[in-house]
């Protein structure tokens, strides 16, 4: 973004006048500073954003009716399974860099990452990764049709795209733990004069712990998918019975990784959040220790709730009553966020900006996906719920209106930071209600249909689930279209508007909004002290 | 909560009476259900089943101690829920810029900080103690009348009543012109099976679950049971049916192309109807294995090998043998192994293949090993593709004692 507003020699150089990079492509492949390298994580994000979007839109499509209209059953599949990496690898994960990137060193006073070689790097793994994902639609046999869970022995008999799967992970799980590496020094290390600890804001303490867990379960998964690797091709087995190995291996291993990147996701979501809600209440962040202390509960448990994923695959009791107790005392430190957030309004001076109305729709609709992970943590009613839509309602009331939620709340936040201009208010909060009640109307039915037992990941159904799927696949096209005024707002933004001034937010007191607007390219040269 | 007066699995009250059973419960809430079932029957035109939204109506002690459970830490949330949002809309309206409200500048308070870490945890553990009642429950396996073996395969379940010495493949009935839309539906379209799994009423049934390829999980929701089916480990557990009738659930583990079209279908017998069909499968049991080497006609094998062709091969060759090139089945239409020696095709069969090349289990091929299947159905199947859709092998007759042979 940066790229359009401050061409060389522009209006950049009042602030500092060493803008000196290469023009054109090859300043964004050689690039080493932290805000091309964020604004090109924020587009990759974007962009993956649009792709795994289309496929969802196919698969709503599919199932707007009984009966097999536009895929086969094998593509519905793969798309199921591509829908879910390319958000959580392609959008989610690469948005909360991105948005690391270009906040983390301005908000602590750093003039830059402590690695900014190894940034570039980082970012630049993730394209082919993501083109080596999307080459599984066209080699023979398709892209897995396991879901994003790779569970074997399924994940065995699948075509070469499963291996194609496998690299693209390996090397997604590289780049993240490089820009963990990256994100922990710069703070531990680059913080300005009198920035302690418990001074830094919300956003850079969610990181720095969300970078921990990264760097925990990352090469969990690479060992998951290895293991499945030499399954396929080099006489292991591993998760083999025949062998001596245990399919349900897979799970657990598989889980230790995943159940903290649920948390890796909503980590930063709610750092973005703790961020916007005390500005636009103009009242300093209510339990700024307890929320430190609730984001460290909430990363510990997070590596011991891995088989609340599996409460149907055959636990023993002990095993069901350990996990049921400690995925529900989650409950706990999430509640006392959620509480904060509210005592942080409680008697402020609130007003309604773009930002902070994506702040409270993640809050309303976080919290109801809150509520149904904590009936879902009650075992006997998983083995209801388990592999239905009810749990497909579930994760994307936390991570579409939870963690995108959060995105675009701090999208709006920063645009005039970034850019330099103001961003156009109405069109913004047309994509606020456009997002909200066609997020609610696409996902709101599928708790239905899961209460009524309609499993996940089928691409034809019973007729007594004909009705909310339509519902659904309406409210999902709806989603789909609003974000295109996301769209344009951002690059009319980019474009030109009213000129920001360096603090647009009455109530914001962090130290970027002490740079001017548009950021230098280069901030913070030399480091500001912190009273 | 009130339910939609739906039956289990059909798409209303009006399409059949069968589905009546069970659908009615509980004092007040069964006279208001039975109210509106009549309505329904009036109307059948309005009949919302279409809409259906809640749990399928409890069969079993353990799906209905689950419903109740459901409903009381359902109803804890939406108290809380209204709670907090409550006071978040409170707030949006009274501490608004806009109706002139300065931000006061307080941001801590220990005592409401202890306050809100300590009420949720004791609600907490006020919703774990009938959770783990009911987990502890679903968990007792102890004294069955009878135990059933369930197998998972892609894309059919098998059914072992291990104490009786038969067992049976349970697979999808619903026609393919169905799903592609080419005949209407049926009202039980993609939850109707050849052969349901058959219980008796108030029994304790152990449930032996286990698969054969990949995971599966063998799911009936009115009878709160569901359990993943693992590849080379058997889980047990059980279900009482406490009502007669016919329970349908589905396949709850992603296991291939076909996994949205593995129902479950289990009828529940009372105990008299029970010993009758047992006694008459136990009397088919008897004429099949009468005579193994029996040598069957051309026609009888072909007969019999369009309905194990249809139910078994058509998912992945289409019941045209034409065969689906996007996931690598080959047309059987002039297909080389088909017209060829039936020696080698049988070796196909029974263990299956990738790219032409013969695997062995459990390694498994893209075209998987169909040895699970009796000698009859193989020798009937083969048969029937060498005499089908213009084929004309030289070889065209197989008997199942050539499968047999074959066998290792």
């Amino acid at each position: 973004m940066s790229s359009i507003t401050q061409p060389i020699g522009g209006h950049g150089d009042a602030a500092g006048g060493h803008e000196h990079h290469p023009s054109g492509i090859m300043r964004w492949i050689t690039t080493t500073n932290h805000k091309d390298i964020g604004t090109m994580y924020l587009w990759f994000s974007f962009t993956m954003f649009l792709v795994g979007g289309v496929f969802a839109l196919t698969i709503r499509s599919e199932l707007f009716e009984p009966g097999m209209q536009i895929l086969r059953p094998e593509r519905f599949n793969q798309l199921i399974t591509l829908h879910g990496l390319i958000m959580i690898f392609g959008a989610l994960m690469p948005g909360a860099v991105g948005f690391a990137n270009w906040m983390i060193p301005m908000q602590i006073g750093a003039p830059d990452m402590a690695f900014a070689r190894m940034n570039n790097l980082s970012f630049w793994l993730l394209p082919p990764a993501a083109i080596m994902l999307l080459l599984g639609l066209f080699v023979p046999g398709g892209a897995p049709e396991t879901g994003w869970t790779l569970y074997p022995p399924l994940s065995i008999q699948q075509g070469m795209g499963m291996d194609l799967t496998i690299f693209a992970i390996h090397i997604m799980g590289a780049s993240s733990i490089m820009g963990s590496i990256n994100i922990i020094t710069t703070i531990l290390n680059l913080r300005a004069p009198g920035m302690t600890m418990m001074k830094m804001p919300l956003f850079c303490w969610s990181w720095l712990i969300t970078a921990y867990l990264l760097i925990a379960v990352m090469p969990v998964l690479a060992g998951a998918v290895t293991m499945l690797l030499t399954d396929r091709h080099f006489g292991t087995s591993f998760f083999d019975a025949a062998g001596g190995g245990d399919p349900v291996l897979f799970q657990h291993v598989f889980w230790f990784f995943g159940h903290p990147e649920v948390y890796i996701i909503i980590l930063p979501a709610f750092g973005l959040i703790s961020e916007v809600i005390p500005t636009f209440s103009r009242k300093p962040l209510f339990g700024y220790a307890s929320m430190v202390y609730a984001l460290c509960a909430i990363a510990i448990l997070s590596f011991l709730v891995w088989a609340h994923h599996m409460f149907t695959v055959g636990l023993p009791a002990a095993g069901i009553l350990f996990y049921m107790y400690a995925t529900m005392l989650i409950a706990i430190p999430t509640g006392v966020k959620v509480f904060n957030w509210l005592a942080t309004m409680w008697k402020g001076s609130i007003t309604l900006e773009a930002p902070m109305l994506f702040a409270l729709g993640f809050l309303f609709l976080f919290t109801t996906g809150g509520f149904t992970g904590l009936i879902l943590a009650i075992q006997p009613v998983d083995v209801q719920f388990q592999d239905t839509y009810y749990v497909v309602a579930h994760f994307h009331y936390v991570m579409v209106a939870g963690t995108l939620f959060a995105f675009f709340a701090a999208t709006y936040y920063w645009l005039p930071k970034w850019t330099g201009h103001m961003y156009n208010e109405t069109l913004a909060k047309w994509h606020f209600w456009g997002s909200f009640i066609f997020f609610n109307v696409a996902f709101f039915p599928m708790h239905f249909l899961g209460l009524a037992g309609m499993p996940r990941r089928i691409p034809d159904y019973a007729q007594q689930f004909t009705n909310w799927n339509q519902v659904s696949t309406v409210g999902a096209f709806g989603f789909g279209l609003s974000q295109l005024i996301l769209l344009y707002v951002v690059v009319m933004c980019i474009r030109g508007g009213k000129p920001a001034p360096a603090k647009p937010w009455e109530g914001a007191t962090s130290l970027e909004w002490t740079l001017p607007s548009p950021a230098p390219y280069h901030s913070f040269p030399t480091p500001p002290v912190v009273q | 909560m009130r339910r939609a007066g739906m039956d289990q699995g059909g798409t209303g009250l009006a399409a059949s009476g069968e589905n009546m059973v069970g659908t009615v419960r509980g004092g007040a809430r069964r006279r208001w259900v039975a109210t509106l079932a009549a309505a329904l029957l009036v109307f059948p035109g309005i009949a919302f089943a279409d809409w259906a939204w809640n749990f399928q109506p409890p069969a079993s002690p353990i799906a209905d101690q689950i419903e109740h459970l459901h409903e009381l830490i359902f109803w804890i949330c939406v108290v809380i829920f209204v709670g907090v949002f409550g006071t978040m809309f409170y707030i949006l309206i009274k501490h608004r810029k806009s109706v002139g409200h300065q931000a006061a500048q307080f941001h801590e308070n220990t005592t409401i900080e202890i306050a809100w870490t300590v009420v949720p945890f004791l609600i907490l553990v006020f919703m774990a103690w009938p959770a783990t009642k009911v987990v502890l429950a679903m968990h007792d396996t102890s004294a069955p009348d009878m135990t059933i073996k369930v197998t998972g395969y892609q894309w059919k379940w098998n059914y072992d009543y291990i104490d009786e010495g038969f067992s049976f493949y349970s697979t999808l009935s619903t026609s393919l012109d169905q799903i592609q839309n080419r005949q209407p539906k049926d009202p039980h379209y993609l939850l109707e099976v050849d052969n349901p799994l058959v219980v008796p009423v108030g029994e304790k049934v152990r449930v032996l679950v286990t698969a054969g390829d990949v995971i599966h999980s063998w799911w009936v929701p009115a009878f709160g049971l569901k359990q993943d089916a693992i590849p080379g480990f058997v889980r047990d557990t059980w279900f009482k049916a406490d009502k007669v009738g016919i329970f349908r659930g589905q396949c709850a583990e992603l296991c291939g192309k076909e996994h949205g079209f593995m129902p479950v279908v289990v009828e529940v017998k009372s105990k008299d109807d029970y010993a009758k069909w047992l006694a008459a499968e136990k009397q088919k049991l008897a004429a099949a294995t009468e005579n193994p080497d029996k040598v069957w006609t051309l026609d009888e094998l072909v007969a019999h090998g369009k309905q194990v062709f249809d139910g078994n091969c058509a998912a992945c060759h289409q019941p045209t043998g034409t065969g689906n090139a996007a996931i690598g089945a080959p047309a059987l239409v002039g297909d080389k192994v088909v017209l060829g020696p039936a020696q080698h095709q049988i070796d196909v069969v029974l263990n299956g293949q990738t790219n032409g090349v013969l695997q062995h289990p459990p390694a498994g091929g893209k075209m998987p090993s169909w040895a699970q299947l009796s000698d009859v159905d193989i020798a009937s199947a083969i048969t029937y593709t060498r005499n089908s859709w213009g084929n004309k092998a030289e070889q065209n007759v197989v008997q199942p004692k050539d499968v047999k042979a074959e066998r290792k």
